[in-house]
């Protein structure tokens, strides 16, 4: 067990370098690399970009500059962003509270709805409900999440007048109750795709499961069908659950970055695309490289929480 | 996964037994997937002719008819905010966004492959570091990838093509990686490696000949894959540029006049959820004929 996740630690390391120098190669990437907003400016000669480039240590061999990139990383400091000159990593912690309060909520819902869904396809497997339940998970899974939003928009918004069309709070009022309203919205939105995907693998998991040795056990026993249903079958069709909700963060924070601007909601999606608007290169590859550090810790959580809470995956399995 | 994996041949060093001979009659079976087929001829036929029989081109401005509604006059689907036809616009966006689809699929495909292959094939070193590289860049969420990385570039459909292709060859490669892995250790690899066939013939006579269902059907997924990428970068302002329509930067400006001519913003929507459905569907009824013993999960 305890050597199990020393390997997977050491494994997210390397990964998390192998992460940085993507992240590195796409700064550079850019033409003129992270000179170019100065170069952009057109207002420079030749000698004064020589001049910023030395200030900056642009001058040197990549594999050093990269290294220099690295250690600042890791001490925190990620440069300032150029619009306010805050530091990077305090402008995405002040966005980061909106994007976790619509992606914990949705991914809720999405567990609720899906493993429900999920739940009852399997025992009712080729039924009717079945049937649509996999037609629908296959349209909202192909569906834009931001056609879907403005779909939500123009029906409950512009049509019922029922919900607000973007924002977090109305101005000056907020209320839990006003957050939650505005909450409804992009919270509908990104579940739809989370929703699919936990329906799909919570069928084909609860599937697994009740074709078990212990279910047929558990059956033999005389215990009531519900019984087994909810104690052995569901419990341990979960399990896996952890491992996809790691692996779906990825599609999730794509999501949440398309609901944030069809909603005006003001998280680090939102932010990104801003920065991106303002050629505000530090706080793009701040965000970027943000969330695939999310990403990789995510998924080593993910391996680890599944490991304590399957038991049939101790010491000697791994 | 394979259709072809564990169960070994009786003759040691047969060939997987070719199962293919009901693979075209089990995809008619599955009814979803040849409506989706049937769709995406339909539209693919409708993009490529349909400009041709309209009576209005997709750039021929009437400001006089803005913003007439669908079903209402002379235009079929309405006008937008320039009195251009929607659907003449709607069949020369889907002429682009098909384009995109299939040809960010071909490319990314042969890099997927090509990966794959090396590193399935070859392993240690060489094939650890690929599929570390691979896992890597999948940490990154697409939208977000593909948005830092068309900030820097220009934009055109060449180069939106290449892009989605970049982002999106990882599961492919991680699919062939371990297809070829495994079949590898076969029998009739092992025979054709004793032979003295080359690596190169190995590896594409007869390792990925026996891998191509599951190729096949990731394909499919791609293509849907990629019409969905090219929409999200477009409405978020980074994708295919106007005047140069596509499904997605139709719905770009749509959004501002939601209240005003939801058709704007329901046609496209409408239009790319078609499509992608559609290859999904057919993805999962490929699947299903190339691989009988995977029954409907």
């Amino acid at each position: 067990m305890s050597s199990y996740v020393i390997r997977r630690l050491l494994q997210g390391a390397g990964l998390l370098l192998l992460v940085s120098m993507i992240g590195f190669a796409i700064l550079h990437l850019a033409p003129g690399g992270p000179l170019s907003q100065f170069a952009a400016g057109g207002d420079m000669t030749q000698e004064d970009l020589d001049r910023v480039a030395a200030q900056l240590g642009l001058d040197r061999p990549l594999p050093i500059q990269y290294l220099d990139w690295l250690w600042r990383m890791l001490q925190g400091d990620w440069g300032l962003s150029y619009r306010d000159q805050q530091p990077v990593l305090s402008v995405i912690g002040s966005h980061l509270g909106a994007t976790l309060e619509l992606m914990l909520t949705s991914t809720l819902l999405a567990m609720m709805i899906g493993a429900w869904v999920g739940i009852l396809g399997a025992i009712r497997r080729y039924s009717l409900f079945d049937g649509f339940a996999t037609i629908g998970a296959m349209i909202a899974l192909s569906i834009p999440t931001f056609w879907f939003g403005l779909v939500v928009i123009y029906v409950f918004s512009v049509g019922l007048g029922w919900l607000p069309s973007g924002n977090r709070y109305t101005i000056g009022d907020e209320s839990l109750a006003n957050r939650v309203h505005h909450l409804i919205g992009p919270c509908m939105v990104l579940a739809l795709v989370s929703t699919a995907v936990w329906s799909r693998y919570m069928r084909s998991s609860m599937l697994d499961v009740i074709h078990q040795d212990y279910i047929r056990t558990a059956r033999s026993k005389g215990i009531p069908e519900r019984r087994i249903l909810i104690h052995h079958a569901v419990r341990n069709a979960l399990l896996p659950m952890i491992t996809i909700t790691g692996l779906h963060l990825p599609t999730l924070l794509s999501g949440a970055l398309v609901t944030e601007t069809v909603f005006t909601w003001p998280g680090m999606g939102r932010l990104f695309l801003d920065s991106i608007n303002y050629r505000d290169y530090p706080v793009v590859m701040g965000i970027l490289m943000f969330t695939a550090v999310l990403v990789l810790l995510g998924s080593l959580l993910a391996d680890l929480l599944y490991n304590v809470a399957d038991p049939r995956l101790g010491a000697n399995a791994t | 996964m394979s259709a072809s994996s564990s169960v070994a041949p009786p003759a040691a060093a047969a060939r997987p037994a070719r199962r293919r001979g009901g693979a075209l009659r089990r995809f008619l079976r599955h009814r979803l997937a040849v409506f989706g087929a049937g769709v995406i001829l339909f539209l693919t036929l409708a993009c490529a002719l349909g400009p041709y029989l309209l009576p209005f081109t997709d750039t021929h401005i009437d400001i006089m008819q803005r913003f007439a509604p669908p079903f209402s006059g002379a235009h079929v689907l309405g006008t937008d905010a320039l009195g251009r036809d929607m659907l003449a616009r709607l069949l020369m966006a889907g002429r682009i966004s098909l384009l995109v689809g299939f040809s960010a699929m071909a490319i990314s495909m042969v890099i997927g492959i090509a990966v794959g292959i090396v590193s399935g094939y070859y392993g240690g070193v060489v094939g650890t570091v690929l599929m570390r590289f691979v896992d890597a860049m999948l940490c990154f969420p697409s939208i977000f990838l593909l948005l830092a990385i068309s900030a820097l570039i220009n934009a055109s459909v060449s180069s939106i093509i290449l892009l989605i292709a970049i982002t999106s060859w990882m599961e492919v490669a991680r699919i062939v990686e371990a297809q070829i892995r495994a079949l590898r250790a076969r029998d009739f690899a092992v025979a054709a490696e004793a032979l003295g066939a080359s690596d190169r013939r190995v590896m594409f006579r007869e390792l990925l000949p026996n891998a191509i269902a599951p190729i096949v059907v990731a394909a499919t997924l791609n293509v849907a894959h990629a019409i969905l990428a090219e929409s999200y970068i477009s409405f978020l302002g980074y994708g295919i540029q106007p005047p140069t329509p596509s499904w997605g930067n139709m719905l770009d400006s749509a959004q501002s006049y939601l209240t005003s001519a939801p058709w704007l913003a329901i046609l496209p929507g409408l239009a790319i959820t078609l499509a992608v459905t559609s290859f999904n569907f057919i993805g999962d009824g490929l699947r299903d004929a190339l691989d009988p013993r995977m029954d409907g999960r």
